[in-house]
């Protein structure tokens, strides 16, 4: 993965909509964070192979940047998001690392379903 | 150490071994004990990776799945099942068919000692639903024919409901492997090796914990909470 450009992953995006893809959506904490931070409150969401097929959508900000994707009746977003590859299988993986190298946010969006 | 018939180690992340049992499993492989190692999923979740990352979500579990390889490899474990569930997703699965994969591991390789985490005391989502399988598919059989059930707990009330684990193991004679266990997972270990290996070197006696006793608390019938 190299730091988001931003001009490289709208292209990317905007390539990708109005098409069948699947997305793998995550945001988490780690399951230890309240074993090693007992006043903490660990949250997180996922979601593997929702197929949808968005409209349009748009990267924004200076970096974490946000990545928001219109449904024909909903939405979905992520933010934090720091790095992105646009790997062989056409897949654009996105993800958010923290300064200690964890991951805190995925956004991936895949003409094919996620393994 | 007792020696046993064939042992059978379950736990839900490739690395989850190799704190806790990596230095029993090799004392067991050297006793000349067929170890199975039953990993359930890849750790396809883990969250150690890297900035800037060294992998994406999706290349993870290829990796892992090399490491885990490479520690069965260092302890010298023959036969290593990958289980094929995905990584914080056991808690979901249907109980009953998570405790009949245990029970089909069980008639297949008939052990005589099951190594996994103690439900209620071990933390991650995985570790307790993995936990809570052994322990429902053990209990289907008659208590005369049970293999002995040892738990790894970690959750910071353990020992003060559970008592001080009645399972020690010296594993000074193993250390190097151990020690190559942690090291064959280095894309999860990385951060914690580099202060455990300066640890030992300056016999730290937190840093010498990890090679030189394991401890595991034998799963108490008795109290068996476990629906």
């Amino acid at each position: 993965m190299e730091p988001i450009k931003i001009a490289d992953v709208q292209g990317i995006i905007t390539q990708l909509a109005r098409q069948d893809v699947y997305i793998h959506l995550e945001t988490t904490n780690g399951a230890y964070a309240s074993h090693f931070n007992e006043g903490f409150f660990s949250a997180g969401a996922y979601i593997r192979n929702a197929k949808v097929n968005y409209e349009h959508g748009k990267i924004i900000g200076d970096g974490p940047y946000r990545v928001g994707l219109k449904i024909e009746i909903g939405w979905i977003y992520a933010e934090g998001l720091t790095h992105y590859e646009f790997d062989e299988q056409g897949r654009l993986l996105l993800a958010g690392h923290g300064a200690d190298g964890k991951l805190a946010v995925a956004l991936e969006i895949s003409p094919t379903p996620f393994s | 150490m007792e020696k046993e018939r064939q042992v059978l180690v379950i736990f839900p992340h490739p690395d989850d071994e190799a704190f806790g049992v990596s230095g029993t499993i090799s004392t067991h492989v050297k006793n000349g004990t067929p170890v199975t190692y039953a990993c359930l999923t890849l750790g396809e979740m883990g969250r150690n990776l890297g900035n800037p990352p060294f992998a994406t979500r999706e290349s993870l579990p290829l990796i892992r799945k090399k490491e885990l390889q490479k520690a069965a490899d260092v302890m010298g474990i023959q036969d290593l099942r990958m289980m094929g569930y995905r990584d914080k997703t056991l808690e979901f699965e249907n109980d009953e068919k998570l405790s009949n994969m245990v029970t089909e591991l069980i008639e297949e390789l008939n052990p005589s000692l099951i190594i996994t985490f103690y439900p209620d005391y071990s933390v991650h989502p995985d570790h307790e639903a993995t936990a809570r399988a052994v322990v429902r598919a053990v209990r289907r059989l008659p208590k005369a024919s049970r293999p002995k059930l040892h738990c790894l707990a970690f959750s910071k009330n353990c020992e003060e409901a559970l008592g001080q684990p009645d399972i020690l193991v010296d594993i000074t004679p193993v250390k190097d492997q151990k020690i190559g266990a942690m090291k064959a997972h280095i894309s999860q270990t990385a951060w914690m090796l580099k202060d455990l290996e300066k640890g030992i070197q300056q016999n730290d006696p937190e840093a010498l914990k990890w090679v030189t006793v394991e401890r595991f608390w034998s799963y108490q019938w008795e109290n068996d909470t476990v629906e």
